[in-house]
């Protein structure tokens, strides 16, 4: 058999940002400048989009030359590109977040990076991929780098434990994705993703197959931290540093989503078989998310939470797929839209975070009471943030993305789900509201916080200013979101 | 000229004010409230010339059209326009919003803060006037909520009294109806593939199934009756119109509570007729409840602020009657009710904020009496506005009212006559309960013995404020064809195509 002739092209992004991942880690060896790194890895990012849109309609490691009937494992679309970008945007962010932290010497620069760029890589493999084998492999390569990442925090006892938590659930996850994926593979014989539809659009799943599915399912749960498989997700994001936790929450679970995807459009036939088991991650994780959300004190808690619930949000398409409302484009401009608008003010609200957790060490939510008298512009931005997320002008794009997944069920009639994300929807205003606002209360005149000058490390100032502009664009132009993938 | 810029620039001039109060240093505490009213005195004139370059001829056509395809995906486009049944409001809304920058000129509700209370008020105006003039169904969702921040942060900021907890209530309330009332869009956009107001209201929206349209009528009311409010959403309204700040309180039963009462005669009326048909009794019933309960939960309250707060759940009956009707006279009268009623409690509200002002108090236990010899004039207003609430003939507040039952007279369908005769005397009884607890009103506050400390009367930016709410409460009593022949032709409109869908 003639098998890999390679296309260096379709595989660009992965190539470059691996490519980055090394060299940053030579230049911090050599110039011992952990900024350096970083900017290599920036710099990796910025190849890595335009090789992204060029890299539309290429497949590549295919079993034979003949096109037509080759078995690759690799294939790019504009869908695959779609969520490439926010893969790779949502990387570049966090890079230019965590320079404060290595400037302060909490994180290594040359590891980081490394780390960072390597799982990325991995994630921008995953929309591309095009059989079971070649997924498993990939959302591997996303997440071992991740749980080193959160235990590279110096100083800090609860980073070990957030990384030995996040592993040992992962562990777990990848033994019962490769125990389902060898079901499925078992119930039919193939593992390739279009073979795959063809033989769930040919016949009822047997009970070997519904357990192979649900399995698989599960584990992509994990990923994108859905109720019941989100109990990783706080701990963990607390234990690491914010730029990690903005990473797991935005990167990593771009790309279970995207795994989402492609799974839940391979298996299209069997719908009622994954769609009521999405449905009911959904209705769990936006309530469960938003009610935990309203207690916590922690601000680094309360977007880790508010994160979980947004996820429920993004299953909230993929929940209605029913006999009335096919897999289509319909759910993928609903998911990739609000992926798109989610990256951004997602970031930005972390980006802020990690700003003023290391210039004025606020770590609770009732800290930053009076934030708009000491530093407007990260006061503004943060609300701004907040107010996307809740889904209430000024976040007009926040506002959009959401009606745009409740056409969804609306046009399913899935009565039920829409109620349950009306629902979400006000219990997660409240907390969004009560942390936008204590912002703009007068700071308590005894016990203000002593704020130094604003001496703040540039890059990580560029980080929250990108999430702005883009939040901004969107609200502006909410097709850039919604219609991202007919405009590739 | 082309007049296609005076709805677009109604919107943008606040959004900029807005957007300059956010980003202007601390020194404009110092000329935020000028800047405030030169803003929205520019407002205001933009206003004069829409209704300068308003066809009479053409009220029922949207005129002054703008149009820009916005969000493909959503089938959503940018699209303003204004014809009989907005004008008016938009007129009120810009009124009110300039009263209430004279009003705070120079003297703001506790804690100051001048710069982000005008920057509030702006961005209040630009989801206001856009509700009224958007022609689309998510660009009005999106104006709708829009409003909802801003009045969060003026009541909970600048409010009085257990204000977090009426601001929280407030926007939960709105939002939980909202978002209902956004998924009743989705269905008719789903549906038919449109997102064009007028569009849907010609036909496109009838061709929906029955079945259908009542669900999407049902979510979609119960987003606007939230709103409205309509009895017995209307929880939220007492504690957010008694913490709220005079202007706060101005705006909120001025404008925000129209909202609801527009979008059921420009979305519900015409685009869901059959449903609309169907559930209209249900309305009027409600209205019903609404108006008496709103006379008797009035009399019964305690603090002047209160009063008013459930008089306004009686006054939105009546215009929820009118529309229930859906008779041309009771359309009419919904949305005459509509601008009287925004005159009215919005010059009762400023009265009670500058009597708190000067004595410290609302409730009746601690408020002075003999407010006719210690302020003559300030007493002469608040008597004139509680006599117009009331539903004297010759001032505004009788026409929405008496026209609202000559309606519910000769509803739409005749076949449901002897149902709305019921609904006509009950709501006659309210109208009679409402006199009671005004004249209760005037009686503990006006007369009685003078108590020995004296308060200023009413003050030259008062005046500034107040006379041109007095004079449209005349003129509109006096002249109400003033009104109805702006909002006759559009309802004539609705009424035809509904009275189509009857038979």
């Amino acid at each position: 058999m003639n098998i890999q002739s390679i296309e260096l092209v379709t595989l660009g992004p992965a190539i470059v940002l691996a490519l980055g991942a090394l060299v940053a880690l030579f230049v911090d060896l050599a110039t011992r400048r952990g900024q350096a790194a970083l900017a290599v890895g920036v710099a990796a990012s910025a190849v890595a989009v335009p090789l992204a849109v060029a890299g539309s309609g290429e497949r590549t490691l295919c079993t034979t030359g003949d096109l037509a009937t080759a078995q690759c494992a690799f294939v790019v679309d504009p869908f695959s590109v779609a969520l490439q970008l926010v893969i790779i945007g949502g990387t570049a962010v966090v890079l230019l977040m965590a320079s404060a932290d290595i400037a302060a010497r909490v994180v290594p620069g040359g590891e980081f990076t490394f780390l960072v760029l390597s799982s990325a890589s991995g994630a921008v493999l995953i929309p591309a991929t095009n059989d079971l084998v070649t997924l498993v492999v990939a959302l591997e390569v996303v997440s071992l780098p991740g749980f080193a990442l959160v235990a590279l925090r110096r100083g800090e006892p609860r980073a070990a434990e957030a990384a030995v938590k996040a592993f040992l659930y992962s562990v777990a996850a990848v033994a019962v994705s490769l125990y389902g994926v060898a079901l499925l593979y078992g119930a039919t014989g193939v593992v390739t993703f279009p073979d795959l539809r063809v033989a769930a659009s040919e016949g009822e799943p047997s009970a070997i197959a519904t357990a192979g599915l649900v399995m698989l399912l599960a584990v992509i749960a994990f990923k994108v931290a859905a109720v019941p498989f989100h109990a990783w997700a706080p701990d963990t994001y607390q234990g690491a540093t914010v730029p990690v936790a903005a990473y797991l929450s935005v990167v990593s679970k771009a790309a279970g989503f995207a795994a989402l995807l492609l799974v839940t459009w391979t298996f299209g036939g069997w719908s009622q078989v994954w769609a009521p088991v999405v449905a009911v991650f959904a209705a769990l994780t936006m309530l469960v998310g938003n009610l935990v959300a309203l207690r916590q004190q922690l601000a680094i808690r309360l977007l880790a939470w508010s994160s979980i619930a947004q996820a429920g949000y993004i299953l909230v398409p993929l929940a209605a797929v029913s006999g009335t409302i096919e897999w289509g484009s319909l759910v993928t401009t609903a998911v990739i839209g609000y992926l798109v608008a989610y990256a951004a003010m997602n970031l930005g609200a972390f980006a802020v975070v990690s700003v003023v957790a290391r210039l004025d060490g606020l770590d609770t939510i009732a800290s930053y009471r009076g934030l708009w008298r000491r530093r407007p512009w990260l006061a503004i931005c943060l609300a701004f943030f907040l107010a996307c997320l809740a889904g209430l002008p000024p976040g007009i794009i926040g506002l959009l993305v959401k009606v745009d997944v409740l056409a969804v069920p609306a046009a399913g009639e899935v009565w039920w789900l829409a109620l349950v994300m009306a629902v979400a929807t006000v219990i997660g205003l409240a907390y969004y509201l009560k942390w936008g606002a204590i912002m703009f209360r007068a700071p308590h005149a005894a016990r203000s916080v002593p704020w130094r000058p604003a001496r703040s490390n540039w890059p990580s100032l560029v980080a929250v200013g990108i999430c702005l502009a883009a939040t901004l664009v969107l609200s502006v132009l909410p097709s850039l979101a919604l219609g991202l993938v007919e405009r590739l | 000229m082309s007049d296609a810029w005076l709805l677009p620039t109604l919107l943008v001039v606040p959004l900029v004010g807005a957007i300059v109060m956010l980003i202007a240093g601390a020194t404009a505490e110092r000329w935020a409230t000028t800047f405030g009213l030169i803003v929205q005195s520019i407002g205001l004139a933009i206003t004069l010339l829409v209704v300068a370059n308003f066809s009479l001829s053409d009220a029922a056509t949207m005129q002054m059209v703008v149009e820009w395809s916005w969000i493909p995906e959503l089938a959503v486009d940018f699209r303003l326009g204004v014809d009989g049944i907005s004008l008016p409001l938009v007129v009120l809304t810009s009124l009110l919003g300039w009263c209430a920058a004279v009003y705070t000129f120079r003297h703001l509700p506790e804690p100051g803060r001048a710069r982000g209370f005008v920057g509030l008020l702006l961005l209040l105006q630009v989801g206001m006037v856009g509700t009224f003039l958007a022609l689309d169904l998510i660009l009005f969702f999106l104006f709708f909520e829009v409003v909802l921040i801003p009045m969060w942060f003026v009541i909970a900021f600048w409010g009085s009294g257990p204000r977090r907890r009426a601001a929280n209530t407030f926007i939960l309330y709105t939002v939980l109806g909202s978002v209902v009332m956004v998924v009743g869009f989705l269905i008719v956009i789903v549906q038919t593939g449109s997102s064009n107001m007028v569009e849907l209201a010609s036909g496109l929206g009838a061709e929906m199934s029955s079945g259908v349209q009542l669900t999407a009528a049902l979510l979609i009311l119960v987003g606007l009756a939230v709103k409205t409010p309509m009895w017995p959403l209307h929880t939220w309204l007492p504690d957010a119109h008694t913490a709220a700040p005079t202007v706060g309180s101005v705006l909120l039963a001025g404008v925000l509570l129209k909202m609801g009462t527009y979008g059921m005669v420009r979305i519900v009326l015409p685009v869901l007729p059959d449903a609309a048909l169907a559930v209209a009794p249900f309305l009027g019933a409600f209205a019903v409840v609404g108006i008496l309960y709103g006379a008797v939960a009035s009399y019964g309250q305690n603090d002047l602020k209160r009063v008013i707060a459930f008089s306004s759940v009686g006054h939105m009956g009546f215009v929820l009657l009118g529309i229930s009707t859906l008779s041309i006279v009771g359309v009419n009268a919904a949305l005459f009710g509509n601008v009287a009623h925004g005159l009215i409690t919005g010059l009762l509200f400023f009265l009670v904020g500058s009597i708190k002002e000067r004595t410290g108090a609302t409730s009746f236990t601690q408020l002075p009496r003999a407010l006719y010899t210690t302020a003559p004039r300030l007493g002469f207003l608040l008597g004139f506005a509680a006599i117009a609430s009331l539903g004297l003939p010759g001032l505004a507040g009788f026409w929405g009212e008496f026209l609202a039952l000559v309606g519910a007279y000769h509803p739409l369908d005749s076949g449901a006559r002897l149902f709305y005769r019921v609904l006509l005397v009950l709501g006659a009884v309210g109208m009679v309960l409402a006199a009671a607890y005004f004249v209760r009103v005037l009686r503990r506050v006006g007369q009685g013995e003078a108590p020995p400390q004296r308060f200023a009367d009413v003050r030259p930016r008062e005046w500034l404020t107040w006379t041109p709410l007095v004079l449209l409460t005349l003129v509109l009593g006096l002249a109400p064809i003033v009104l109805l022949e702006v909002t006759d032709p559009s309802v004539r409109v609705v009424v035809e195509s509904l009275a189509g869908a009857l038979s």
